[in-house]
């Protein structure tokens, strides 16, 4: 009896996750110390890391498999949980947010995220964009007191509907020409009935487009953004400025690069205007911004653009420079929204960023750890953030997108000034306002993970890139 | 082209570069004593140059390779090495900034009074970049050191610069990142199509002529904006303007040199056939800015920004030798890069002695100066001369080598060219006039003289202008296995006939 029952080793991790995360919505009630939970999520989100690794195989009928592109993946979402949680503590407390259900939400966002790294399936899929997206659109209206916030869990609820309602579509579409989910069959049926010039496959794989533009905030599709960034609590925006992006561009590989794979020169002409105009806009308009997590807001925008250059590219090894590029993405964007927590007190949000006027004078250390994140957003050697950009841009360049990339690097240019103009205000203007430093051992080791990352894999990028690519090796043919 | 190396036995190129890095992250942890830092900073920086002088007695003059070439695998994904060497081309650059950096110190003991600990950690991490910008034989490795200089430099203009630092810091920095991006673009380029990031490797390829054009002007984007060239220099004078004084003397001791050579050490040898073509356009650029610099220099009211124009117009001196392609042009262009380093660089700490005293920059609150400080005057008149180039200074040894260089390869432009020398004259002892005779300024009036320190810092100035000046020999002999062999590799490139140059060049207006 039990031989009839599906194997269930391959979603040991996701398994572990949901199951923790319904423990602590249930009993958060009757738990004081909120530590417990912040403690909780850190050895959940670390045993996970460990079965991520063990686990393999497939089970539901092949429609879920642990195989190792899903490891990547995995793995940056579960480092993005784990140093969100290690952001939190101290600053929720302060927002009163700091309950057992804000980790749970965490959590089933990250398994939902899991869901589409590995799935095999384009119902799964759904459902796990889905998982993740209902989790996060709570998340960003959790301080719903504030109107900022409710602003933004609105936008980001109508408009990533709108989204999804896309993704079925195109869903529909697919099905309907190959009459199968699974995206290997899919793969084999356009192949199989010459289906590479078919409209109805290219209006499928436009709608993709869009739907995962609005996922990973593409330009035209980033209008949420910057609002549901600047209205979310912080830490709730570190979170899903990479770990929403990373699950997002997780599924385009499904998709574009398996499920589509034949028609690859439709969407790829899809999506070439599409980075061009996200890299560009995100760039330029960052310069205007004085709220600093909008700025970031757009940056990520501008990272995304970078991101889907390897998408582009079409190949094991652009989707390589994708993964290794979100992986270090993690621990700068990470690292800054975490310097931002720093700033915040009670009754000072520390979001202008004329609140970082002089910041080098009065907290030099903090400056410096923000200049080193600002540095590696930018793309400037020796930080991890230009062993990602040259990656992306290597694979792109390999592919034949010659003129992509030099529009790449000239919006690169661009999206340098907003971070020169922040390190400017920190180093080479005096301070103006009283700016106090509220540091938790947590954050601190969430800073320090950071740093770390961003130095280590700047100077010796090594055990990435490899690892990228022998995740990438079975993945493609 | 095969290039012989000669592995060194001791890491001396990785202890050159990595010291002021290992003194940076002790400077960190240092207390913040302001005596203290500057201490150990100079003893740092005097520690590394020590460790660098060995390469001048030990460097072989008779071999035209790579020499104390250290090579490891870094990282193997892509066919990186940490690939360190040095040639008769880049030798005396490292010397020259160890030596800019023990002076750097210096100059800024009593004129860097905020923020101290940040200066010197700044100073002595761009001093590691630099050197290891001269030592890298591997373009990643290459690429690396060049970007990441930008941090420090950034931070030396826009924190301890000017009152209108922030506007010059910030074009100085996107200007260089916009050429150096496009420089990566080319970079990418070379490297799939060789497989590897390795200089002499790459130097081998012999790419069609249409790749080298491209690449040669991608290539040129990021060197053209550092030296700079005529038409994107004019982050050079604003940077110069609001840098402090030790800024200043990096940028035009050291840093615009980077520009030079990578023309020398990447242009040349990677892409001879679009260099040999693009020979004229180059010459054209270099005496535009020889002379328009000049030009321009002869209406300007302020100190520095007088010294950074005539940087424009003395690097295009530079950049005439480069490209007129001859022997002993391409050799007067490297020793010229140095005296370049040595005068302009002791021409910017001489204008930051007196404006730690005064405050101005401006050259009509001067006059007189040579009665008041007496001593001042004498150093800043022999720096002046070598600037015009007079016999018996080290300005006169390489623009001479220069122009008779050009004059074998092109007449029209050593004709040209030599026009700056006369323009240069023309503003120099004008400055000189103004601010050292006529009547004393009642602003200047009873000032100190130099002290002990700034002697100190100048003597070595002093000591290499009349050293080159009247005895070249042993510096020159440095480059001439290096750029003979170098040379042999560009005009050994297949030419491309007059049609196809013109040809390429119209692709690029009408994409075929």
């Amino acid at each position: 009896m039990w031989s009839s029952l599906p194997s269930f080793v391959a979603v040991y991790p996701e398994a572990l996750l949901v199951t923790v995360a319904s423990i602590m919505a249930l009993v958060d009630r009757w738990i004081r110390p909120k530590a417990v939970f912040t403690w909780a999520t850190i050895i959940t989100a670390l045993v996970a890391l460990g079965l991520v690794f063990l686990t393999q195989g497939a089970t539901f009928g092949a429609s879920y498999a642990a195989d190792s592109y899903g490891v990547f993946f995995k793995m940056i979402f579960l480092l993005v949980l784990l140093l969100v949680t290690l952001l939190s503590p101290g600053y929720n407390q302060l927002l009163k947010i700091n309950f057992g259900e804000y980790y749970a939400l965490l959590m089933f966002a990250v398994t939902g995220m899991m869901l589409m790294a590995s799935t095999r399936d384009i119902i799964l899929l759904y459902l796990g964009v889905e998982l993740m997206s209902l989790s996060v659109y709570v998340l960003v209206g959790l301080l719903y007191n504030e109107l900022r916030s409710l602003e933004g869990a609105m936008k980001y609820f109508l408009l990533g509907s709108f989204a999804s309602a896309f993704l079925l579509l195109a869903m529909t579409y697919l099905y309907g020409l190959t009459a199968s989910t699974n995206i290997e069959v899919i793969a084999k049926k356009v192949l199989e009935y010459g289906l590479s010039g078919n409209k109805a496959l290219a209006l499928s794989a436009a709608l993709f487009v869009i739907a995962f533009g609005f996922k990973v905030a593409l330009v035209p599709f980033h209008m949420w953004s910057p609002d549901a960034y600047e209205g979310a609590p912080t830490s709730v925006t570190a979170f899903m400025s990479v770990g929403p992006k990373a699950a997002g561009f997780a599924a385009m590989g499904r998709v574009f690069l398996v499920a589509l794979g034949a028609s690859k020169l439709e969407w790829t002409q899809l999506l070439v205007p599409l980075a061009v105009l996200t890299m560009f806009t995100g760039a330029i308009l960052a310069v205007v911004q004085t709220n600093i997590k909008r700025l970031l807001a757009y940056s990520s925008i501008t990272h995304a653009g970078y991101a889907v250059l390897g998408i582009i590219a079409g190949t094991k090894e652009g989707m390589a420079a994708t993964m290794a590029y979100l992986f270090l993405y993690a621990f700068m964007n990470i690292g800054a929204f975490a310097t931002i927590i720093l700033l915040r007190r009670k009754d000072f949000l520390g979001e202008n960023i004329y609140d970082y006027q002089g910041l080098s004078k009065t907290h030099p250390t903090v400056a410096l750890v923000m200049l080193l994140f600002l540095f590696s957003l930018t793309g400037i050697p020796p930080t991890a953030g230009f062993i990602g950009k040259f990656y992306v841009f290597r694979a792109a360049f390999e592919a034949g997108h010659v003129w992509l990339v030099i529009g790449a690097v000239l919006a690169s240019a661009i999206a340098a000034y907003p971070y020169l103009r922040i390190v400017m205000l920190m180093y080479m203007k005096p301070p103006e306002k009283e700016v106090e430093i509220t540091l938790t051992p947590y954050i601190f080791a969430g800073l320090l993970v950071s740093v770390l990352g961003v130095l280590l894999f700047g100077v010796y990028p090594a055990p990435v890139i490899d690892f990228a690519r022998a995740c990438c090796a079975g993945f493609l043919p | 082209m095969e290039v012989a190396l000669r592995m060194a036995e001791f890491p001396l190129l990785s202890a050159i570069i990595w010291l002021p890095v290992l003194g940076a992250i002790a400077l960190l942890i240092l207390p913040r004593n302001d005596r203290l830092i500057r201490w150990f900073t100079l003893v740092v920086s005097l520690v590394d140059f020590a460790i660098a002088l060995p390469l001048f007695s030990w460097f072989d003059k008779s071999f035209s390779g790579m020499q104390f070439v250290e090579k490891h695998t870094w990282i193997k994904a892509w066919n990186i090495s940490y690939f360190l060497g040095v040639d008769g081309i880049s030798v005396l650059f490292i010397l020259l900034s160890a030596l800019i950096t023990i002076l750097c110190v210096l100059i800024s003991w009593e004129a860097v009074t905020e923020k101290v600990k940040e200066f010197h950690i700044a100073l002595l991490l761009t001093s590691a970049a630099m050197m290891g910008v001269f030592c890298s034989l591997d373009l990643f490795l290459f690429y690396l050191f060049w970007e990441a200089m930008l941090i420090p430099m950034y931070l030396i203009i826009g924190i301890w610069g000017g009152p209108n630092r922030l506007y010059a810091t910030i074009k100085f920095f996107l200007y260089t990142l916009v050429g150096s991006v496009l420089m990566l673009v080319g970079i990418i380029f070379l490297y799939l199509k060789a497989g590897t990031f390795n200089i002499l490797e790459i130097m081998k390829l012999g790419l069609p002529y249409h790749f080298q054009f491209w690449l040669f002007w991608a290539f040129f984007a990021a060197f053209a904006v550092k030296v700079p060239m005529w038409p994107v220099h004019t982050w050079l004078p604003d940077a110069h303007t609001e840098a402090p004084t030790a800024g200043s003397v990096i940028l035009a001791g050291i840093l615009i040199k980077m520009g030079a050579y990578g023309f020398l050490r990447f242009s040349l040898s990677f892409f001879p056939v679009a260099a040999k073509a693009m020979m004229v356009p180059m010459l054209v650029l270099s005496v535009i800015a020889i002379v328009y610099g000049g030009i321009i220099c002869l209406a300007q009211t302020d100190l520095k920004r007088l010294i950074a124009y005539s940087s424009v117009s003395h690097m295009g001196f530079v950049t005439l030798g480069i490209f007129s392609l001859e022997g002993n042009a391409v050799e007067g262009a490297i020793l010229q890069m140095i005296n370049h380093g040595i005068v302009t660089g002791a021409l910017f700490m001489c204008v930051g002695i007196v404006y730690e005293r005064t405050h101005t920059r401006a050259i009509k609150d001067y006059g007189g100066l040579a009665t008041v400080m007496p001593i001042y005057a004498a150093f800043f008149m022999v720096f002046t001369l070598a600037s015009i180039g007079l016999p018996g200074t080290n300005g006169f040894i390489g623009e001479f080598l220069i122009l008779l260089g050009t004059f074998a390869s092109k007449r029209w432009a050593a004709a040209l060219g030599a026009l700056g020398v006369i323009i240069g004259a023309a503003y120099m002892l004008r400055l000189y006039q103004q601010v050292f005779y006529q009547e004393v300024n009642p602003k200047v009036a009873g000032l100190p003289d130099v002290k002990m320190r700034e002697v100190l810092a100048l003597i070595p100035m002093l000591f290499l202008v009349l050293i080159i000046g009247c005895y070249p020999t042993p510096f020159l002999a440095f480059m001439h296995e290096s750029v003979r062999s170098l040379l042999e590799h560009v005009h050994g490139a297949s030419a491309v006939s007059f049609s196809e140059i013109i040809k390429e060049g119209l692709h690029v207006v009408l994409p075929s």
